[in-house]
């Protein structure tokens, strides 16, 4: 942890929780602190415990032990006084037996006493207007996603909890998504959010959380995470753009290797290597991959990252 | 809107555009009614056939009993032909000041009846044209279920047991599906009373309760029915909305248990489908076994049953309300309470 909040302005305080069903360790020992206005990524392949640890959070489920402070109060039991201030998109959507979009956003809109009005503003927020009159059970997984979402944030929450919110989206719904959570930030609200996609946790989150196992295995800002992980770039050409000989003997590159499709230098120095390719003008397919937080994960758990 | 309002409405909306459920809480058990109130509809009417000729004072006054069912013949000779045949087991002539009565000796009970019953009226319509106080007065009424028309049990019994099967389903399905999709967490994480997510609901029972009955009672009172209220029917009310809580909380009890919808649909069947058989709703349990009479005095819906029966169709007053209201307030609080015990927001 490389930020320390003060308690006064945190908004999420999250100390040792654990969780087993039977022998299964759900979640094994969780301290993470989110202050106001961050935005918070939790990261971890299929069962590393980043639902059970978001429902422990959100008041819904009881941790078996460690404690929880959500808004300076304990979120368990159930706090009525607390609710209108966090929204909460479930893993799983859950809505009302065939009503529209429309009626099922009204209707959660109603239980915080928020009108319709407000609640048509955020089907238009998800691009769902055209779907307004579709029943729940007629909306795409994609559509579904988005209205829970709308659902979520109708009430306007200081804290927002949101459970793998980009799953089930296509490139264009995701980025739309991005641009609706930025701009909730940046009106001061806190985010929360659990995702398999890394590279989009790197480009939203203030800071990441990498579970895997029902542990906390880092936590910082990607970047951070990133540079210190002190990998190499890597430059992957089209094969057949170069020989492979010819490849290792240029300066800078530390390894070379070849498969079906690609010619890919391992390099801590990309700027010679790149240079020297552009002299043979021999660029055909390039990319350039600097480490990701996939790298990140590899690392720390020596797994392939296998969303 | 409140959240009472739009759960209510939501409630509603739900329940209308599922064409299974719709069908099975409210053409089904209509079926039942139609089925059942064709097939006995005159046995429990032992209306003696009388053919007859003319019209007179002795006529309207037979007419007024309600006991025989007339059949309008043109002459003297066509109607005594039609009781030679076996038609008609008699047939009586009214012409000016006399009657003429003629019957079928083959048939003495029917014979023995059709005799009484028109020299009753006689000396009635006679003793009446004298204007003189009568010396003795009868006063007679019916006492019996079995002298009931059919529909007159048939319609609180398929009621009762409708109802009761709307609210133990509704309920239990609604919880069951409600925790099987998240609903019941969503609602949790709302700032929102449980008591107002418990009362829209059964909001939601009641009106279709109360649509059931428009619906029975309205269809039932159709002339090939023949159902008649009597006087005191809106004492059925609070038996009715009793019995609705009672079996509500029934549902609430099984929906905190069963897992999945197919359990929950099983266990509400197996609660209410042998009540219903043994607390008189196809039947009366006038000829039942006493044991089973017993048995079903322990039955919520025996008690649902037979105070709306009591109100809607017996004209009984309001001290006939204490039994039904009292067993079915405590089954809604004994059940009621259990269930709150038990109830889960989630499974496991
Ligand atoms: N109600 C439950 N009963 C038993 N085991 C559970 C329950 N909920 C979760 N688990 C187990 O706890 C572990 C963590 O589950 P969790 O849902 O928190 O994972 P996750 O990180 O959210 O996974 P995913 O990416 O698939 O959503 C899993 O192994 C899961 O099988
Ligand atoms: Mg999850």
């Amino acid at each position: 942890m490389t930020q320390h909040p003060d308690r006064a302005e945190a908004a999420i305080v999250v100390d040792g929780i654990r969780k087993s069903y039977g022998d299964l360790k759900a979640v094994d020992g969780v301290s993470f602190t989110v202050s106001e206005g961050e935005f918070f990524g939790i990261l971890g392949p299929n069962g590393a415990g980043k639902t059970t640890t978001l429902e422990i959070v959100e008041g819904l489920r009881k941790p078996d032990s460690g404690t929880v402070t959500l808004l300076g109060e304990s979120p368990w039991p159930r706090k009525v006084s607390m609710l209108p201030r966090i929204g909460v998109q479930l893993q799983a959507s859950a809505f009302f037996d065939k009503l529209t979009a429309r009626e099922q956003l009204e209707t959660f809109a109603s239980l915080y006493g928020i009108g319709a009005k407000t609640a048509g503003e955020y089907l238009e927020l998800v691009g769902l207007t055209d779907k307004a009159d579709t029943r729940e059970d007629k909306l795409s997984g994609g559509q579904r996603q988005r209205l829970s979402i709308a659902c979520a944030l109708v009430h306007d929450p200081d804290i927002v909890f949101l459970d793998e919110p980009t799953a089930a989206l296509d490139p264009q719904a995701r980025r739309n998504l991005w641009d609706v959570l930025r701009a909730i930030q940046a009106r001061g609200k806190t985010i929360v959010y659990t995702t398999h996609y890394l590279d989009e946790a790197e480009i939203l989150c203030d800071r990441v959380a990498i579970m895997d196992k029902g542990r906390i295995l880092a936590m910082d800002p990607p970047a951070t995470l990133v540079r210190g992980l002190d990998a190499p770039t890597r430059i992957i050409l089209e094969r057949g753009a170069l020989g492979l000989e010819e490849a290792q003997g240029i300066t800078g590159a530390d390894d070379v290797t070849e498969d079906e499709l690609s010619l890919t230098f391992t390099t801590r120095k990309p700027a010679p290597v790149l240079s020297a390719l552009a002299e043979k003008g021999s660029l055909d397919g390039l990319q350039v991959r600097t480490a990701t937080l996939e790298d990140v994960f590899l690392s720390l758990t020596g797994r392939e990252y296998r969303a | 809107m409140t959240a009472f309002k739009s759960l209510t409405q939501a409630g509603v909306k739900g329940f209308v555009r599922d064409k299974a459920t719709l069908f099975f809480s409210i053409v089904f058990p209509l079926m039942f009614l139609v089925v059942f109130g064709l097939i006995f509809g005159n046995s429990g009417t032992n209306k003696t056939k009388l053919g007859v000729v003319g019209d007179g004072p002795v006529v309207q006054a037979l007419n007024q009993t309600g006991v025989v069912d007339f059949q309008h013949y043109g002459s003297l000779d066509e109607a005594v032909q039609h009781v030679k045949d076996g038609d008609v087991p008699a047939m009586i002539a009214e012409s000016g000041g006399t009657v003429t009565l003629r019957f079928a000796a083959s048939d003495q009970t029917q014979a023995g009846v059709v005799q009484g019953l028109v020299s009753g009226v006689t000396d009635k319509v006679n003793l009446a044209a004298t204007h003189q106080k009568p010396v003795v007065n009868l006063d007679s009424s019916q006492v019996e279920d079995s002298s009931l028309n059919a529909i007159q049990y048939l319609t609180p019994g398929i009621l009762s047991w409708s109802v009761a099967t709307s609210a133990v389903f509704g309920a239990a399905l609604t919880l069951v599906s409600w925790r099987r999709k998240q609903v019941l967490r969503r609602l949790r994480l709302a700032p929102i009373n449980p008591a107002v997510v418990l009362t829209s609901r059964l909001t939601v029972a009641v009106t279709l309760a109360v649509v059931q009955a428009a619906m029975f009672v309205g269809i039932a009172s159709l002339p090939v029915f023949g159902l008649k209220l009597s006087g005191t029917w809106y004492l059925g009310i609070p038996v009715f909305l009793l019995g609705i809580l009672a079996f509500f909380s029934i549902g609430m009890l099984v929906g905190s248990f069963a897992k999945t919808e197919e359990a929950g649909t099983a266990a509400a069947n197996i609660v209410v489908l042998p009540m219903a058989f043994l607390s008189g709703t196809f039947f009366p349990l006038d000829s039942a076994p006493s044991w089973l009479k017993t048995v079903s005095n322990v039955l919520p819906l025996r008690h649902m049953n037979d105070g709306l029966t009591d109100f809607l169709v017996r004209g009984k007053d309001a001290s006939a309300l204490l039994v039904p209201c009292a067993v079915l307030l405590g089954f809604m609080l004994v059940v009621g309470f259990i269930a709150s015990r038990v109830f889960r927001w989630e499974d496991a």
